[in-house]
């Protein structure tokens, strides 16, 4: 009997480990050979544990798997009240078109066999028949764009990295994922870590680096060890070598180490101030030496793209937004998840269709796309097509793909006091827009709060200032949820001062 | 608890293991943490002088970065999730009541040193919130019973 029991951190957050605790006993109780083997998450939360019992039909699914269930696995599968069919089936996974996440929750992250099995290597493969200069092409002809938020073209950056001058060059990859509703970052570190490790061989390959970083925030403690377990796989078996090999860094709890100035100080050792810019870190980043700064699912999007070709993947998508992007459907949702599909589907499909509405089963208020510097949408802007541009042209952000939906109990103004109170308190003080405006910013808040509506104008101007003066996105960005809040839900900021008391 | 000579060695044979990477100070910091549960004000000195750092420049980075602390934590630590997904789920009122029930606000530890209350802001389990983690075990749905898995 195989069975695959996965071991993300949203599984395990939900009892996979005492699952799987249950199921050996069960088993050695039985005398039944069992072979569990953990794997990453499908993106299917509101099944988690989703468990996999291995048939001849394919993988059979059961959840979201109680302790209670377990002894059920070992009777007739069909007939087990948590039976899902097989997964390979399920609406949710059958919708997705699965380019960058076509491992996850499939393989054993941690087997090399199983990885090369489903294509793994082969576009490292390919590149390594390749010139520099074809390289940068292949992933420029692509159209793949930061998937950290900034949306830069990703070949452009790698173009100038490779053209820099430099004896040492670095790659980075940014895995500081700290936005709400954002765990895309997590679930491919954790559940494909290899093809990371392929994207950033390749892009060392691209840019004539020899030297790696995986950044990782100290708040993802599985994603920490699949990476380092992975790393120390693949030097074992000389995928990473003096040719390019990389290490595995944790950070301390900074959400400003998410920009790429001041991830590049924390990764020297020092406070993770933000640098002003230029000069760009492509050509003075880490060590002041050449560096490419990339998310981590952009890397983990090359190997498809050299494996596939770079027409393949640019076929996907609308407009200037190419190929495929993992929505990251999160918040008071009820089938919340991670769902790869090509750029394009509206925000109503997204929220209504594929997320089905609210948890709570109340109307949807709100849907924060982009993390806590995104723009909260109404349901009136529900036929915006998911695209950079198209999201741009609404003043907001799609940011990391990330959309945390709120119900009609919402409250638009204690979000937006939110949005300054984490400014102010996660700021890294080296502009004073950011510095001082977060805290300006929450005052006149509650002033509003109070039903002083005259401080509406004052905070529009302080977002103005915060939006055109700050070095940096969490400056820069923070009006986007509080101007959104105010424009769109004006009733939230119109208390009467006799109800503020 | 270690004395202080047995501290001092220790905190160099981590300094130690480091000689050779760019850019070792978090890792050095994360490691002595791990060590002793916090970072002792001895280690300062020591790290700014294998380093050639300033003790300002060392004490700050330990002030920059939440993670760090330089006093010993409670024997239990719960983390509780603050951002805007979980929020959705209802984790503001779950923190209220987890406040309530230990009797401390964000960032203090109760006078029988059992609990630290921390609040994070994203453990990636934004489609499960609230989220939290307790002494390193994450959390999802997670609601006030959480009190009673610290419980001695």
């Amino acid at each position: 009997m195989k069975i695959y029991i996965p071991l993300d951190s949203v599984a395990v957050a939900l009892g996979a480990d005492a699952l799987v605790a249950a199921l050996e006993a069960e088993a050695d109780r039985r005398g039944v050979a069992v072979q569990i083997i953990r794997n990453g998450s499908r993106g299917m939360v509101w099944l988690e544990p989703l468990v996999e019992v291995v048939s001849d039909a394919g993988r059979l699914g059961f959840g979201p798997l109680t302790l209670a269930d377990v002894p059920g696995l070992f009777g007739d599968l069909g007939a087990h009240p948590k039976a899902l069919g097989l997964v390979e089936d399920l609406p949710w996974m059958k919708g997705q078109t699965r380019l960058t996440f076509a491992r996850v929750g499939v393989i054993d992250p941690l087997s090399l066999d199983d990885y090369r099995a489903h294509g793994g290597f082969v576009g490292l493969d390919r590149a390594k028949a390749m010139s520099k200069a074809q390289i940068v092409a292949e992933v420029t002809d692509s159209g793949l764009r930061g998937r950290g938020g900034a949306g830069f073209p990703t070949g452009i950056k790698w173009k100038t990295v490779s053209e820099a001058a430099g004896d040492q060059k670095y790659i980075v990859c940014n895995a500081d994922e700290g936005d709400s509703a954002t765990f895309a970052d997590r679930m491919l570190m954790e559940g494909d870590p290899f093809c990371l490790i392929e994207g950033m061989a390749i892009a060392g390959l691209a840019c004539g680096a020899t030297k790696g970083y995986v950044y990782l925030r100290s708040e993802y403690p599985v994603a920490i060890r699949i990476m380092n377990d992975a790393v120390r796989i693949a030097r074992e078996a000389g995928v990473l070598g003096p040719h390019f090999d990389m290490e595995i860094r944790v950070g301390a709890g900074a959400y400003v180490c998410g920009e790429e100035t001041s991830l590049l100080n924390s990764l020297e050792g020092k406070r993770g101030v933000v640098r002003a810019k230029p000069p760009l870190p492509a050509l003075q980043g880490f060590m002041g030496r050449p560096t490419v700064v990339n998310n981590v699912i952009s890397l983990a999007s090359v190997p498809v793209i050299m494996e596939k070709g770079a027409a393949h993947y640019k076929d996907f998508g609308l407009g200037r937004s190419r190929g495929t992007i993992p929505l990251q459907i999160a918040g008071n949702v009820r089938f919340g998840g991670l769902y790869e599909c090509a750029f394009g589907l509206t925000l109503g499909e997204i929220v209504n269709q594929i997320g089905g509405g609210t948890a709570s089963g109340r109307p949807v208020k709100a849907v924060q796309v982009g993390g806590p510097l995104g723009a909260w949408f109404p349901p009136s802007l529900f036929d915006t097509p998911f695209g950079y541009e198209e999201f741009a042209g609404k003043d907001g952000l799609i940011g990391h793909a990330g959309l945390t939906i709120a119900d009609d109990s919402t409250d638009m103004l204690a979000m937006a006091r939110f949005a300054m109170e984490f400014c102010a308190i996660e700021s890294c003080g080296k502009c004073t827009p950011c510095r001082v405006g977060a805290v300006r910013g929450v005052e006149t808040i509650d002033r509003l709060a109070r039903g002083d509506t005259s401080a509406i104008p004052i905070l529009t101007d302080l977002c103005n200032t915060m939006k055109l003066g700050s070095l940096c996105a969490l400056g820069g960005f923070t009006p986007y949820p509080v101007m959104s809040a105010l424009t769109h839900f004006p009733d939230d900021f119109a208390r009467s001062k006799e109800a503020a008391v | 608890m270690l004395d202080s000579s047995a501290q001092t060695d220790r905190i160099a044979e981590i300094l130690t293991a480091h000689r050779g990477l760019d850019g070792p100070l978090l890792p050095i910091l994360h490691a002595i943490q791990a060590e002793f549960g916090h970072l002792p004000q001895v280690a300062i000195p020591q790290i700014a002088a294998a380093l050639t750092l300033s003790k300002a420049e060392v004490h700050g980075v330990i002030s920059f970065y939440h993670d760090f602390r330089e006093a010993p934590a409670g024997r239990h630590v719960i983390k509780l999730c603050r951002a805007e997904s979980c929020q959705t789920m209802g984790a503001d009122a779950v923190a209220g009541r987890i406040k309530a029930a230990l009797g401390i606000d964000w960032h203090e530890t109760t006078p029988d040193g059992r609990v630290t209350l921390e609040p994070v802001f994203c453990l990636g389990l934004c489609a499960c919130g609230p989220a939290a983690m307790v002494d390193g075990r994450l959390v999802g749905r997670c609601d006030e019973t959480l009190v009673a898995e610290v419980s001695e």
